[in-house]
């Protein structure tokens, strides 16, 4: 065997191989590469037709279609101002819900619960995630709206009458509403929320951790001194990539919301948002109608990649060690 | 072979104790890791653990903090005494423990937050914070390391050097008036010249703090301190598990110059076994 070796002259074995091993490697790498570029070409293509079948739409009410106050097809009118609203109200409202009851959870399976709760409470919590979107739908509509219904009515016939909290709590109240919708998505987005600061809060190195609770840190205040600061981006990301989900939430949404166009402060009132109007409306609609609400998702589009971009680079510079002042 | 002296030759009367146990072992899980350690810590002075690897130095200064309790399974036996107190007495918030009684970790651990932010972190859960500017900037004096940071108190702590990020966690440390500081191997993570600024360091603070360290360098037990215990792990009756005991206790130039034990005398000469 050694005297074999001794024989080769050296470096024989680095010489390239045969050209079918080549060839499966080259043609591999294409295919890898192909499938990399398609993503790409499919986002722009998507875009492109869009907004082309979008276009009479927004000639026919130019700037007018993302600030005009006014949806109605059969007047020829289409401001889209309404749903931008519903949407960006509604999925804002779930977020500050969500929040604290996301980081909650995260820190109870991480810090505080026994060790063999984990990996059940991870479980349930991406449980959560898998369960579809139309099912909360039907569920907010059929048992939550009517459950919430009497205590809705109390908070709007006191809170509701006072004066400044009027504009908020006042009613009249529906079974659906802005509320609602708020409420559902707050229950859809908790669980990527959850398991996003989850996984930053477990990215804390321990003797972080350690060294608070050496100085006399309370559980709470090794939190707070050590896992708050390390986690600041991955949470932020976390929050962005939540309110991305809400943005584009759409079946749900339009079962709860009330299919209302109007800007209104009152909570309890219904509304309307970008994703439900095409859902609810686009079967029967036709000529420039079926063009605005093509628009609306061309927008909705636009609003949600930002959201998402932001997400992510921030995501990508909390994997980065770059520690905050 | 010739053994370094001890710079600091203890009093001969036994001077006060700071910290005594009685019958201490920790438990990990059914694995006894340390056996029926009995020692008092003399008070103001600084007392070395050496032994070899997996002789459960670490394990034991971890008990005088209560840190073990946030390992799962690990169970303490025995009394560890500070006062006229038991630590593991139920009464006893561990949390009010760890205030009196600081650590120093092997690895620099300064938070991802400012110079000033890391000391003032533990200031500001003790509440602290009257002059706060006035007790960080003693606790960074004390630790040697103003001079060095003064001008960038603002900036990240992980900018520091690894030197420095060590002095900075023993400023963290000192700047809530804890009375001991444990130290588990200090220096092990640190080049020679930031470790002679942690030894020196050291002797300023004797004077102040009771100083528990472990560590793996019998030169710098020798070097720097007044006492030392020499643990040695021992193999378990009925299997292949080791467990730590005690071998010797003794003022540092004692436990160097004449060893009682042979096994203590094996190891600083460089026979392991």
């Amino acid at each position: 065997m050694t005297a074999k070796l001794a024989e080769r002259p050296a470096g024989a074995d680095l010489v390239r191989s045969g050209i079918r091993a080549q060839a499966a490697n080259s043609s591999f790498a294409f295919v890898v590469r192909a499938a990399a570029v398609s993503v790409f070409v499919i986002l722009v293509l998507i875009v492109v037709t869009m907004t082309r079948e979008a276009w009479p739409a927004f000639w026919h009410s130019g700037l007018g279609f993302v600030t005009g106050t006014d949806w109605s097809p059969s007047a020829d009118l289409y401001g889209a101002l309404p749903f931008v609203y519903g949407t960006m109200v509604s999925s804002l409202m779930a977020l500050v819900l969500a929040l604290p009851v996301s980081i909650g959870i995260a820190l109870f399976i991480n810090e505080y619960a026994p060790r063999r709760l984990r990996a059940p409470g991870v479980y349930l919590v991406d449980l959560l995630a898998a369960i579809p979107s139309v099912v909360y739908g039907l569920w907010g509509v059929l048992v939550l709206g009517p459950f919430l219904l009497p205590y809705v009515q109390k908070v709007a016939d006191t809170i509701g009458t006072w004066p400044v909290f009027s504009a908020v709590f006042g009613g009249p109240v529906g079974l659906k509403s802005m509320f609602l919708a708020a409420l559902i998505l707050t229950i859809m987005i908790v669980p990527i929320i959850t398991s996003i600061t989850r996984e930053v809060f477990d990215t804390v190195p321990a003797d972080q951790k350690a060294a608070a609770v050496a100085l006399g840190a309370t559980r709470w205040e090794m939190v707070r001194g050590a896992v708050f600061p390390h986690s600041r981006n991955g949470m932020v990301a976390a929050v962005l990539l939540g309110l991305g989900r809400a943005m584009g939430e759409t079946i749900a949404v339009a079962l709860v919301i009330g299919s209302t166009a109007q800007i209104t402060t009152r909570i309890f009132a219904p509304a309307d948002s970008m994703a439900a109007v095409i859902a609810n409306t686009f079967g029967e609609s036709s000529g420039v109608n079926r063009a605005a609400l093509i628009g609306l998702g061309v927008v909705l589009f636009a609003m949600t990649i930002v959201v998402n971009m932001a997400g992510q680079f921030v995501a990508r510079r909390s994997g980065r060690k770059g520690a905050g002042t | 072979m010739t053994v370094p002296a001890a710079l600091h030759v203890p009093p001969t009367e036994a001077p006060p104790t700071a910290l005594a146990t009685e019958g201490l072992g920790v438990y990990y899980g059914d694995w006894l890791a340390v056996d029926d350690i009995t020692l008092q810590v003399p008070r103001h002075h600084i007392t070395a653990f050496i032994g070899p690897s997996g002789c459960g130095k670490s394990t034991l200064l971890r008990c005088f903090n209560r840190m073990n309790d946030l390992i799962a399974g690990a169970r303490v036996v025995g009394r560890v005494t500070y006062g006229d107190v038991d630590l593991y007495d139920d009464r006893i918030d561990p949390v009010q423990v760890r205030r009196r009684i600081g650590m120093v970790f092997q690895r620099p651990n300064p938070f991802p937050k400012s110079v000033y932010d890391n000391v003032a972190y533990g200031l500001r859960v003790h509440a602290m914070t009257e002059d706060l500017d006035d007790r960080v900037e003693d606790a960074l004096r004390r630790a040697a390391l103003w001079d060095d940071v003064k001008g960038a108190l603002k900036k990240s702590a992980l900018a520091l050097s690894g030197g420095q990020q060590q002095r900075l966690c023993i400023a963290r440390t000192i700047a809530v008036e804890p009375d001991i500081v444990l130290m588990d191997e200090p220096c092990s993570a640190l080049d020679p010249i930031a470790t002679g600024r942690i030894e020196d360091l050291m002797q300023e603070l004797r004077r102040d703090y009771t100083i528990l360290i472990v560590t793996h360098n019998m030169q710098q037990a020798a070097r720097a301190s007044d006492y030392a215990a020499f643990l040695t792990t021992e193999v378990d009756g009925d299997g292949d598990r080791r467990r730590g005991k005690l071998v010797e206790f003794a003022a540092t130039n004692e436990l160097f110059t004449h060893p009682q034990d042979p096994r203590t005398e094996n190891y600083i000469t460089g026979r392991f076994g």
